[in-house]
């Protein structure tokens, strides 16, 4: 493996890591909750850009990285989806139950007409 | 030079990435969002990981970011509230997530030398399976396992999307044509929809020898179903025709039912009999690609919303 490669895996390891932290800052922090889904898949992304410098510096037999890795992180990314996909269907019968996109504690009871226009 | 180039992308993906967490408006970040899965599709392309590229591009920015932008809409329309700004002492987790990315930065670089490499191995035992692409034979022979759960939980994922739909609505069809569908979207959806295909079925082919497969394949087919769906060309199906449901569970069925095969005539559950892995493996793959964009497609569709015809 020459020296640009793995200074360029490393890169991109460091670049996950840095995703990873925003992510879940994002996740943690952020008062709206689509906004945290965004936050969760940035969280993936950089949990898999990790996986992928790892697969790189596993170059070997001719191929361009190691492919364990790489099929987990395809893997992970239809899972990804489907848990996103879930998590906003969730989140959108909580917008039409209650009117609000967010878990802040002070939000108004559910309102009778939402909960009517719903029914 | 192509240091540079990685450096630029990395310093994008991040920007990209800060802007979704502060900007202040939820549209822009689910656009910067889509821009980001880009980006990540061309980190993987340098990190010469080409299948990972696709998928990324193809999963991670197209169909995740439809899926944000309608539930964006639907919120907007839905929650009239302001929002909320971050809490004052949002110092606290910001140093808690600054601690992890030290972490993992730290792990990144202290990475034993030489790298552990499966590499061998998959290239070692590949003429057994009769595929080129490592890759496709990891996911669909040495670790078909993973894949097969995978497919159930995407099946498991769409039954919980289902079920959020209201009870009179339950077994109908999820409304996403909108009310006034411009002429462009139309003449696209009749244009690009038989090029999806045959680029989806090319996918299907080559990826036993390069990089493609079933995961990319059944994304485009999915894409191009929701492009039809959404000009309107199409009512979207109703979710209790059984012929759907058949659809949708034949390719993990069938997955599990070679599985099972392989306990009689190869060496365990998943295993094939090396004479025929090949064309065994392409079945599966072509089960599966159908099935997987059937159910991508009414994942992004979301609950049903319509009450089902009598």
């Amino acid at each position: 493996m020459s020296a640009i490669a793995l200074t360029s895996a490393s890169l991109f390891g460091l670049c996950g890591s840095a995703l990873v932290g925003i992510g879940l800052f994002c996740v943690i922090a952020h008062p709206e909750l689509l906004r945290r889904l965004v936050g969760f898949n940035i969280l993936g992304a950089g949990i898999f850009l990790v996986f992928g410098a790892v697969s790189r510096r596993g170059a070997a037999m001719g191929l361009g990285g190691d492919p364990v890795p790489q099929a987990m992180v395809i893997t992970g990314v239809v899972v990804a989806f489907a848990a996103t996909a879930l998590a906003i269907a969730l989140l959108r019968r909580l917008a039409s139950l209650t009117g609000t996109a967010t878990l802040d504690p002070t939000s108004p009871e559910p309102s009778e007409t939402a909960a009517r226009s719903e029914a | 030079m192509s240091l540079v180039f990685d450096i630029a992308l990395v310093s994008g993906l991040i920007a990209l990435a800060l802007h979704v967490v502060v900007g202040r408006d939820g549209k822009g970040a689910i656009v910067a969002f889509i821009a980001f899965g880009l980006l990540l599709g061309l980190a993987w392309v340098r990190l010469a990981a080409i299948d990972v590229a696709l998928t990324e591009a193809a999963i991670g920015g197209g169909l995740t970011g439809m899926l944000l932008l309608k539930a964006q809409a639907h919120l907007a329309s839905r929650a009239s509230r302001a929002t909320p700004a971050f809490e004052r002492n949002w110092h606290v987790p910001a140093l808690f997530c600054g601690a992890v990315t030290l972490g993992l930065g730290y792990a990144v670089l202290s990475f034993p030398h030489p790298a552990p490499s499966l590499a061998r191995e998959a290239v070692a035992a590949i003429d057994a399976t009769g595929l080129g692409n490592p890759v496709t034979a990891v996911l669909l022979a040495y670790r078909a396992i993973d894949t097969l759960l995978e497919k159930i939980v995407l099946i498991l994922a769409l039954i919980g999307v289902w079920s959020l739909s209201t009870d009179n609505a339950w077994g109908g069809a999820s409304y996403l044509r909108p009310a006034m569908v411009p002429e462009p979207l139309i003449f696209l959806a009749r244009v690009l929809p038989p090029f999806g295909v045959l680029i989806a079925v090319y996918q299907v082919w080559v990826g036993a020898d390069a990089p493609g497969g079933t995961f990319q394949a059944g994304t485009i087919l999915a894409a191009m179903w929701l492009l039809v769906l959404l000009a309107g060309l199409r009512a979207a199906p109703e979710t209790r025709l059984p012929t759907l449901r058949m659809m949708l569970a034949a390719g993990p069925a069938l997955f599990i039912l070679v599985g099972l095969m392989g306990v009689a005539v190869a060496e365990g559950f998943l295993s094939y009999p090396p004479a025929i892995a090949k064309p065994l493996i392409v079945v599966i793959e072509v089960a599966l690609t159908l099935a997987v964009g059937g159910t991508l497609a009414l994942l992004v569709s979301g609950p049903p919303d319509r009450a089902p015809k009598p």
